[in-house]
């Protein structure tokens, strides 16, 4: 698979959002204010990279030489716990002006499990180095693309007539199936 | 098995060591005191301070962007450790408070119908809400879901109630609120809050020179809380006995019932629910803002600086007053007779203010009895200047000096002030003005045979109240109208005979729209008189300039007052402030009160260490367009409540008080004759 098929096959085809239903707590959490979207797009981008390659390095050099596979899940957590709170250090000191902007939503992806789910697809799909690390950087745009594209979309539906029983989360959850199977058009392109 | 626990523990160990490093590499100093500021808050991270969580609470409060008391939810103990720990003094903030300023609600009217979600911020996205008031409360509730602490709900009439003992001041509906129905703020901030263009103000509001919020008070009164009603004309005028008797009530002139039918008696009721709290023999509570330690010297105790200093005093500040007269009161005291207003009536009032702890010196006089390098040096912050007007025109005509010439204040403050005055059997008084009014009743009081009232345009251009000119024309005073005075005539003793005029007649208009008066060639006219009173205008009297200090500076206009910035009321040296007649030139008392609260928002900006700057958006008694109305639906005519007064026979030989006070029941009905107004909605009768 080239690299450019990687591409589309993360951001649109299976999309870690509306393909793979990854990551559902952000997207319906912080989707209410495209600000809100944008800075939690920018760091889940920023984590998903980092956490993508680093989990694929200890995967393929550690846990199968040392015949550790089961141990993946417990291991990538901690990975990822740690990584990002070394990442939020190094960002305080080095760039305090993008820490100032990942503000909050840096620690709080701590556990999102879109990150997570990318950095195990890594592997199921037995992806190189390259791949692994282009495929995160991807999948977090494709997720960033999802969110703010849904942002936009619930701030006009406070403006429709939504009947009462469906106001506010229940409308967003149909909305979001109804984004959900427009992205399944994308389904055998690649 | 054993590699898994060994990995499982090396890859605890690894990463904990990385981060502990990682903590020392890139280690940023933090301030030791927030950590320890942190452990003393609630640790809710309910974002009630309205910082992102405790830990973001405590850096603002250690970096001192936020008072010791940020924290909405600890007790006093904690905010006084903290206030330890930031080396300041605990509880010197003033506490927050939601208030509601849209009493519109469901009767305001709609320019669509929505049926989307309820929510404000939904309907505000979509041209800017519903109603046609583009500030009025959409009432969809988004303050009643954004308090924490079940203090708001929505009333039966469709607008926020807020209930203040539940209301911690968060300022959650503040920010949720897409309009600004809902503004948390201090007591000080209020009090200093000037009309502004997006506020929701009546036209009689708007009009008010101290921007008394009039609805408000005639609603309470409505509801028989006489009080509360005293409270809300406190916030912005503290002379509510004095204006309740004198104030020409220029807010009537714009009343909405005044279109289609009399317009509210509003001055009435003000007096009305100011003689209940002084006959209920005890005073209402005023409350003040904590000590702030800052002193103003404030020169001249009139209207203007009683209300600067009163203002200045509930924001916390001390102010003392220097007066040249031997009693506090200005122009209300030496101006304006007794019968007008009782001396008994405006000593109850001026206590009052100087209970809240003003100091006052009477008797001293600025450049004469204390110089004013000897302000400064005695470390005063700032110096607010309201000497008034008190230095008569002279007509310069021959024989001014005789003995019997008077001038129109001069002659007032001596009544005032109990000095003898050798008065007349025939007298003259010239001028149009409320002064020359004045001098014309008290005159008949003292028992004069005639009085004259000489004027050089007519009746319809004179610049003294209605209502004075009419009580003037039943109690006897003639009116001289297109006369201009001429010479003084008097005797071989120096002593006034009569006075020389020449007849008049209206010309082309002048530069203020009046038609001017021409003299008629050859019209000489005497008047047989034994005394004049001049009193055709007033300037300030700055002789305490010009003694090589300070004030030298200070620009003073052509008019001989004092040079400030209209919005600010700031001079050219900037801890000189000045309001009041000595600023504007005569005007109104509720001009001056409206002046000295204007100027006490500068001051306070001044002694904060802020920038002195207009607040923006500030009416300053311009109307806001298309709030005032050519016509109003739905009024029923309903006669407006008679002044009860004197009988003119009882009261032209007394000095009593002329106007009555009304009855409850009067006052109850005039108060249902309120439309109680806003910008643009209003409740009709019918």
């Amino acid at each position: 698979m080239g690299y450019f098929e990687l591409i589309i096959a993360c951001i649109f085809v299976n999309n870690i959002l509306l393909a793979q239903f990854l990551g559902n707590c952000p997207f319906l959490g912080t989707s209410k204010k495209m600000e809100t979207a944008v800075g939690m797009s920018m760091a889940v981008v920023f984590v998903t990279v980092m956490a993508g390659t680093l989990t694929w390095v200890i995967y393929t050099y550690i846990l199968v030489n040392f015949d550790l596979v089961y141990l993946r899940t417990i291991a990538f957590i901690v990975v990822i716990a740690s990584l990002v709170q070394f990442v939020e250090m190094f960002l305080k000191k080095s760039i305090p002006a993008l820490y100032a902007g990942l503000g909050i939503f840096l620690p709080l992806i701590t556990t999102n499990c879109a990150v997570m789910g990318v950095c195990v697809l890594n592997i199921d799909k037995e992806f190189t180095f390259l791949q692994a690390l282009v495929a995160s950087l991807f999948y977090a745009v494709g997720f960033g693309l999802a969110l703010i594209l849904f942002a936009g979309l619930r701030e006009r539906t406070l403006l429709a007539r939504v009947p009462k029983p469906l106001q506010d989360t229940s409308i967003a959850l149909v909305t979001a199936g109804m984004i959900s199977l427009a992205f399944f058009a994308f389904q055998g392109m690649v | 098995m054993v590699e898994s626990i060994l990995f499982t523990f090396g890859l605890g160990a690894v990463c904990g060591l990385i981060l502990s490093f990682a903590s020392k590499i890139f280690y940023v100093y933090e301030d030791p005191r927030i950590a320890i500021v942190e452990n003393l808050l609630a640790g809710a991270n309910c974002g009630g301070c309205g910082f992102a969580g405790c830990s973001a609470a405590a850096e603002a409060i250690v970096n001192e962007e936020a008072p010791a008391n940020a924290c909405i939810l600890v007790g006093v103990e904690n905010v006084s450790e903290i206030a330890i720990i930031m080396g300041s003094e605990a509880g010197t903030a003033e506490p927050l408070k939601s208030y509601n300023n849209c009493d519109g609600g469901n009767r305001a009217t709609d320019r669509f119908i929505y049926n989307g979600l309820n929510s404000c911020s939904a309907v505000t996205s979509l041209y800017g809400g519903k109603r046609d008031c583009s500030i009025g409360c959409l009432g969809f509730g988004d303050c009643v879901r954004a308090c924490g602490f079940d203090a708001i709900h929505i009333g039966p009439d469709g607008y926020p109630e807020v209930d203040e003992e539940k209301c911690v001041g968060c300022g959650a509906c503040e920010t949720a609120c897409p309009k600004s129905i809902l503004e948390v703020r201090t007591v000080s901030q209020r009090l200093l809050h000037l009309n502004a263009y997006d506020n929701a103000l009546a036209p009689c509001a708007q009009t008010c020179p101290a921007e008394i919020d009039i609805p408000r008070y005639i609603g309470h009164i409505r509801k028989g809380e006489y009080e509360e009603a005293v409270n809300t004309i406190r916030e912005r005028n503290p002379l509510l006995l004095a204006c309740g008797r004198v104030c020409p009530h220029p807010c009537e002139s714009y009343c909405r019932r005044g279109i289609e039918d009399e317009p509210v008696s509003i001055n009435q009721l003000k007096r009305f629910v100011a003689d209940y709290e002084m006959n209920s023999g005890k005073r209402l509570p005023i409350e003040c803002a904590p000590d702030t330690g800052k002193r103003i010297a404030v020169i001249g105790g009139g209207p203007a600086g009683l209300s600067c200093a009163y203002f200045l005093r509930r924001v916390g500040h001390h102010p003392e007053i220097f007066e040249a007269m031997p009693k506090l009161g200005g122009m209300l005291r030496y101006g304006i007779p007794e019968y007008r207003l009782p001396k008994k009536v405006l000593d109850w009032e001026i206590d009052g203010i100087l209970n809240l702890g003003i100091d006052d010196h009477t008797n001293v006089r600025l450049g004469i009895d204390f110089d004013f390098g000897s302000l400064i040096a005695a470390g005063f912050d700032a110096v607010f200047f309201s000497v008034g007007a008190w230095n008569d025109y002279n007509l310069g005509i021959s024989g001014e000096d005789l003995q019997g010439c008077f001038t129109g204040i001069d002659f007032l403050a001596k009544i005032g002030n109990n000095e003898k005055v050798r008065i007349g059997q025939r007298v003259a008084v010239i001028g149009g003005g409320n002064t020359a009014i004045d001098c014309c009743r008290t005159l008949l009081r003292k028992g004069v045979d005639k009085v004259y009232l000489v004027y050089r345009r007519t009746r319809k251009e004179m610049p003294a109240n209605e209502v004075e000119i009419v009580a003037s024309e039943h109690e006897g005073i003639e009116f001289v109208f297109l006369a201009a005075p001429n010479k003084v005539i008097g005797n071989e003793e120096n002593q006034v005979t009569g006075l020389e005029y020449l007849k008049m007649e209206l010309g082309e208009p002048d530069a203020s729209g009046r038609r001017r008066p021409v003299p008629v060639e050859g019209s000489e006219t005497v008047l047989d008189v034994d005394m004049i009173i001049t009193a055709i205008g007033q300037s300030p009297l700055l002789a305490f300039r010009g003694k090589g200090d300070r004030l030298d500076d200070l620009e003073i206009t052509r008019w001989n007052t004092f040079e400030v910035e209209p919005a600010t009321c700031q001079t050219n040296v900037p801890y000189i402030f000045g309001a009041g007649d000595s600023a504007t030139g005569p005007a109104l008392v509720v001009d001056a009160i409206g002046g000295g609260r204007k100027a006490a928002r500068s001051i306070d900006q001044f002694l904060k260490g802020k920038p002195v700057v207009p607040q923006p958006n500030a009416l300053l008694n311009k109307h806001i367009p298309g709030t005032i109305f050519e016509s109003v639906e739905g009024v029923i005519q309903k006669k407006r409540t008679e002044m009860p007064e004197l009988p003119v026979a009882q009261r032209i030989h007394t000095l009593d008080e002329v106007d009555l006070v009304i009855s409850e029941a009067d006052a109850l009905y005039e108060s249902n004759r309120c439309l109680s107004c806003c910008r643009l909605c209003y409740n009709a009768d019918a």
